[in-house]
């Protein structure tokens, strides 16, 4: 069955021919991370693929992940493109590096998880969490559920971490 | 295996065995007032006036686009050229030198003679690039948008603003040094009579003015306009017998990626680009280094993609692009001008073949800028690059063409007039 939603207005709907996105955000509506592990070379991936992108073994197991990492890079989107996105700028667009397999392969690989930031409830953020947070943030998982077997992850700050003093931001605000 | 030691540099017996003889454009405009079709018809007329050839001359085309371009038999037949080869390709941005590179592999198959490549959009009355889905109608998000779409992660500056900010942040690239890069470019436009935007700005001006995605400015970004425009690629045999000056092209590479393609953002550094894997290509096939280019044309979809394709091509060392961008070196006048039409951020938007078209003008000698004609035809270029005046190179033998798609794609090209 294909999986059905709305998100901020904009209608979802995954065929079931997709289901690598299908078998990701299903996990999504557990509330848990889950990517896919190679079959062969063990390795971690993101986003879902067909192929293990490091030896293009083609039999994958999903494993559950902690939703813990640091912020990589970002965006902030002052002028959104979008109509669902208008009511929420600025809204940041971001890469977040996770704790897990983080320099594995090589040096500059890692799992970096697209997203947006949020409040713990998996709102977009506020103005005033968005200017908290850049490069070296600590951010944790949370999901917003749209649909049936469909949710979103999102990232908040992770209230448990130890916050970097002064997280990197873009240097005029 | 490690990607970088791919050695796609091959036999150098087609190096200078092919050339551009021929260029042509319509105006830059906000408001063509007229259909794909009818731009790349003039365009491709343009192109074959322009070399000295008729109609009956072209018997192969290529051309790329979004769906937002006109097929390349309909043009022809307008044209009354038939057709011994064609194709209509999905691309944008480093298309163009990879379908330069096309075009020379198909005449060198037997399969046709000659090649007119266009490109032909309404960029701004019809499919906006920067901004689709801007009225609100919106296409259910699949799988695969959720990733993209559903994070308000679309438009070409929200794609690459990740790749930009790393920038800043691993190597202190400041805000007012990228912000040089569309005061120089506004600098070339000034001198370009046909840009659509002409006057020069100030490091302030971009600056102030409103905050798109950061770290990208309005100003920081290119326009988007109206226009057809189109080259002719032929063997050097037979480019002899054009009228003008043939740009013989010595490399080609593209389009050429980073590990992970699409998925770019999976493989650092981020701020790396394509360039850094094309160059080895580029370079040792053409038999020159990027010290030696004159004159470089580098994608400027946004001033940050000039300031990456520079530095990962190897003008400058990694993380030095700020410096490189704001230090004159781009200037007409400078040690290696860049984009000296004004570029995509002033000229307007054409994904990549208008700055082809420069710098093949540039390899002539014959910039069309406001210096008179002589009497033997030819623009009497006075090198005054103050506003309104010459934009054309003193000492050009040598140009590169750096092609942008996305951080993780591009294409490039040298070419020479000796």
């Amino acid at each position: 069955m294909p999986a059905q939603g709305e998100y901020l207005g904009m209608p979802v709907y995954i065929d079931d021919l997709d289901s690598e996105s299908r078998a990701f955000f299903k996990h999504c509506a557990s509330h848990q991370l889950h990517l896919q592990a190679c079959n062969e070379c063990n390795l971690l991936r993101y986003p879902p693929t067909t192929a293990c992108p490091w030896c293009a073994c083609l039999e994958s197991t999903w494993k559950p992940v902690e939703g813990r990492g640091t912020l990589y890079s970002y965006g902030e989107v002052h002028h959104a493109i979008q109509p669902a996105f208008r009511n929420h700028t600025p809204y940041m667009i971001m890469l977040v590096e996770l704790d897990t397999q983080k320099g594995v392969p090589s040096e500059h690989e890692a799992l970096r998880i697209m997203g947006n930031l949020a409040t713990a409830d998996g709102d977009l953020a506020p103005p005033e969490m968005v200017r908290q947070v850049g490069i070296g943030s600590r951010l944790r998982i949370v999901y917003k559920d749209i649909g049936e077997e469909l949710s979103q992850p999102l990232w908040t700050l992770d209230e448990t971490a130890e916050q970097p003093a002064q997280p990197w931001r873009y240097a005029i605000e | 295996m490690v990607q970088s030691t791919i050695d796609a540099s091959s036999e150098k017996y087609l190096r200078g065995k092919y050339a551009i003889v021929g260029v042509g454009e319509t105006g830059y405009t906000r408001g063509s007032g007229r259909t794909t079709r009818s731009l790349g018809t003039h365009a491709i007329r343009n192109a074959i006036v322009d070399a000295g050839l008729k109609p009956s001359d072209i018997d192969g085309m290529l051309s790329y686009g979004f769906n937002d371009s006109t097929p390349s038999p309909t043009l022809a037949g307008d044209l009354g050229i038939r057709l011994n080869f064609y194709m209509d390709v999905i691309g944008g941005g480093s298309s163009i030198e990879a379908l330069i590179g096309i075009a020379i592999g198909v005449i060198e198959a037997g399969m046709c003679k000659t090649v007119a490549i266009f490109r032909a959009m309404n960029g701004f009355s019809q499919v906006r690039i920067g901004g689709t889905n801007r009225q609100g109608t919106v296409a259910p998000l699949g799988g695969e948008d959720l990733f993209s779409r559903g994070n308000g992660w679309m438009s070409a500056g929200q794609m690459f603003a990740p790749s930009f900010m790393r920038h800043m942040h691993e190597y202190g690239t400041t805000p007012e040094q990228v912000a040089m890069v569309k005061v120089i470019h506004a600098e070339n436009a000034s001198n370009n009579p046909k840009a659509y935007y002409k006057q020069r700005v100030t490091v302030d001006d971009v600056l102030s003015s409103r905050m798109i995605v950061k770290p990208l400015h309005l100003l920081d970004c290119c326009v988007e306009t109206d226009n057809g425009t189109a080259i002719i690629v032929t063997s050097i045999d037979r480019a002899r017998d054009c009228r003008h000056t043939p740009a013989k092209i010595l490399s080609v590479v593209g389009r050429c990626c980073k590990p992970r393609g699409d998925n770019h953002f999976q493989h650092g550094p981020i701020s790396r680009v394509a360039g850094y894997y094309a160059k080895e290509i580029l370079f040792p096939n053409a038999g020159v280094t990027p010290e030696e280019i004159d004159v470089t044309g580098s994608y400027d979809a946004f001033t940050f993609t000039t300031l990456l394709q520079l530095e990962d091509y190897g003008f400058c060392k990694k993380g030095e692009g700020g410096d490189y961008v704001s230090n004159g070196t781009m200037r007409l006048g400078g040690r290696r001008p860049n984009n000296t039409s004004g570029g995509h951020l002033c000229e307007g938007y054409t994904h990549g073949i208008a700055m082809v078209i420069e710098n093949v003008r540039q390899l002539r000698h014959d910039a069309d800028d406001s210096c008179p004609i002589g009497p033997d035809g030819k623009r009497q270029h006075s090198y005054d690059y103050r506003e309104g005046g010459c934009r054309q190179v003193r000492k050009v033998d040598l140009t590169a063409n750096l092609g942008w798609a996305t951080p993780g794609q591009g294409s490039a090209l040298v070419m020479t007039n000796i």
